[in-house]
């Protein structure tokens, strides 16, 4: 606890920095300390900017001034671990791998000296906690992907990845929640809309979440892309202890 | 009933307060650059205070009203004027059904608004009208303004009350360098004493990568104890952040939600409008203050405006004269 630092970000936000790494153990205690804002509804908090291991409030000096609110946050983390909020959401993400929806599938595989099936299934062995969001609307930051398929970006960034891609670059895998350039090596395609703005919750997944990508066929792929369309589709939730 | 956009200018686009509550997913916050200006021009019309207004930037449009209306011209001197007459600033002006308002470039300043109080006809898109430009979300089509759009009205409003004493001293953007107040942090302790230093007492110079996104500055080099990559976190509206290259880049409405570089500082939120409002190779200074000066000073701001808001709903001298010689008018025709 002795490490959570509050610090000034202007007039109208305050960082609480929870520590200096990136962990699950810090990603909890944000998760925890947002959760218990919610519940208590801090009045004048605008938004909020959850990140690997921070904080960011913004806040209007109006209605509660940098000390009012530096104590009210003194007091919530302090309250961490008093709450029952100790649940994870595991959304299962459907993947159809390779082929044009992966066209950097055998360079992914050919660099980790694997087979194209050893790749999906390393890739879609585990589960990633999502850290953060940022970058794009909807683009989840997830931890923990396998050393072994690690990849460097393209040398040459694609001026259009479509939104939906799976790809990794360098440490990292994530979705492409919107068509956007981008240099990471492409190796599936899911036909959930993680961002979808006419949606009434536009954005799909929260940081604190997990997502477990799922392998498809082309014919599956594309069953649920049509009733993605037609705005049938619920994606498969898992609800458990952490 | 509505206007029609004869040419857009260099950067014209729908703008509110922005788009808060959804940062942690993802989404800028947008919204306008020069906070001040475009709560004086939508009080100058007693519109709500978050009522979407148009932003242009360097060079300002052309516009047709399709019917009348009530608008205020606030923000950097774009030369105005309404059928080619020169056209007041920083006061409730009345358009008629036809009139062509033109800007030129910008005199003073670098960014303008306009408000009506007719309301611009814009989706609510996630609980804002402004435009993000990068995700082609909300305002008009997602996009900058060009020749040809139309926007329609929401409501008739063409009258307003003490409509003569909607007058107001404007702003002056004539300046060429400014000190900006900035709060320290927060990750001001990866910055050295020197380097610290440095940033609070030279001057740096406007670059001409100056954005909605981000404002570049040039200028001596701001040393850090260990390289400024931090782990990404959020970022603030006026954020000033500083990469490798130890030159200071100030972030603004249309900034990415998190980012990697330490930002050393915070520009005070009453002193973003004297930034957004400079032009290329225009000088800065940054001088530190406390968070709670700068609270201070945000919350003289905010009582700044209520005073104003008052002073243009108050009969002025004008109306009063007139008042009072109809009074002794009617006491002679009485007696």
């Amino acid at each position: 606890m002795q490490n959570i630092r509050i610090l000034t970000a202007g007039d109208s936000s305050l960082l609480v920095e929870f520590g200096n790494e990136i962990s699950p153990a810090i990603n909890k205690k944000i998760t925890t300390t947002l959760n218990l804002m919610r519940e208590q509804h801090i009045e004048g908090v605008v938004d909020v900017i959850p990140a690997f291991c921070s904080l960011l409030i913004n806040y209007d000096p109006r209605v509660i001034s940098y000390e009012e609110l530096k104590d009210r946050m003194m007091g919530l983390v302090k309250m961490e671990g008093q709450t029952g909020q100790d649940r994870k959401r595991i959304f299962e993400i459907p993947v159809c791998y390779g082929g044009e929806y992966g066209p950097d599938i055998a360079s992914i595989a050919a660099h980790a000296g694997l087979s194209e099936e050893e790749v999906i299934r390393i890739h879609s062995s585990r589960d990633y906690l999502i850290y953060m969001l940022g970058f794009l609307p909807g683009f989840c930051y997830l931890g923990g992907l396998d050393e072994r398929i690690h990849t460097p970006r393209l040398a040459n960034p694609r001026i259009k990845i479509n939104a939906g891609s799976v790809g990794i670059g360098g440490s990292q895998t994530g979705i492409y929640p919107l068509d956007s350039p981008g240099g990471w090596q492409l190796m599936g395609m899911t036909p959930v809309r993680t961002y979808d703005p006419g949606r009434e919750v536009p954005i799909l997944l929260e940081a604190g979440d997990y997502i477990r990508f799922v392998p498809v066929d082309e014919a599956e792929y594309k069953r649920i892309k049509e009733s993605v369309e037609r705005g049938e589709y619920q994606c498969i939730v898992h609800e458990g202890e952490v | 009933m509505g206007i029609r956009i004869l040419k857009g200018g260099m950067l014209t686009t729908v703008q509110d307060l922005g788009r808060t509550g959804y940062q942690s997913q993802g989404f800028p916050v947008a919204g306008v650059m020069d906070v001040r200006s475009f709560k004086i021009a939508n009080l100058l019309l007693d519109n709500p205070e978050n009522e979407a207004v148009l932003e242009f930037t360097l060079i300002g449009p052309t516009l047709e009203f399709t019917s009348s209306t009530i608008i205020a011209i606030t923000g950097g001197d774009f030369q105005p004027t309404l059928n080619g007459e020169p056209a007041p600033m920083y006061t409730a002006l009345y358009i008629n059904k036809g009139d062509i308002l033109k800007f030129g470039s910008a005199r003073t300043g670098s960014r303008g608004y306009i408000a009506f109080s007719s309301y611009l006809q814009i989706p609510v898109e996630m609980g804002s009208r402004c435009t993000n430009l990068k995700s082609s979300l909300g305002g008009f089509k997602g996009r900058k303004l060009q020749a040809g759009d139309y926007i329609n009205f929401r409501i008739k409003r063409r009258y307003l009350p003490f409509f003569l004493s909607r007058k107001l001293e404007p702003d002056d953007f004539d300046q060429e360098s400014t000190t900006l107040r900035v709060v320290m942090g927060p990750q001001d302790d990866l910055f050295t004493k020197q380097g610290i230093e440095t940033f609070l007492n030279s001057e740096y110079i406007v670059t001409s990568d100056f954005d909605r996104m981000g404002c570049r500055l040039e200028g001596p080099f701001i040393a850090s104890k260990n390289g400024s990559d931090i782990i990404s976190d959020g970022i603030a509206f006026g954020s000033v952040q500083v990469p490798a290259h130890g030159k200071p880049i100030i972030l603004l409405s249309d900034r990415q939600t998190t980012g990697g570089y330490a930002k050393i500082a915070t520009v005070a939120s009453v002193d973003i409008p004297k930034l957004v409002q400079r032009k290329t190779d225009h000088k800065i200074r940054f001088e530190a203050i406390t968070v709670q000066e700068a609270q201070r000073l945000y919350l003289e701001e905010i009582k700044e405006l209520d005073e104003m808001r008052k002073i243009i709903h108050q009969p002025c001298k004008e109306v009063l004269e007139c008042r009072l010689v109809a009074k002794r008018l009617r006491t002679l025709f009485e007696s």
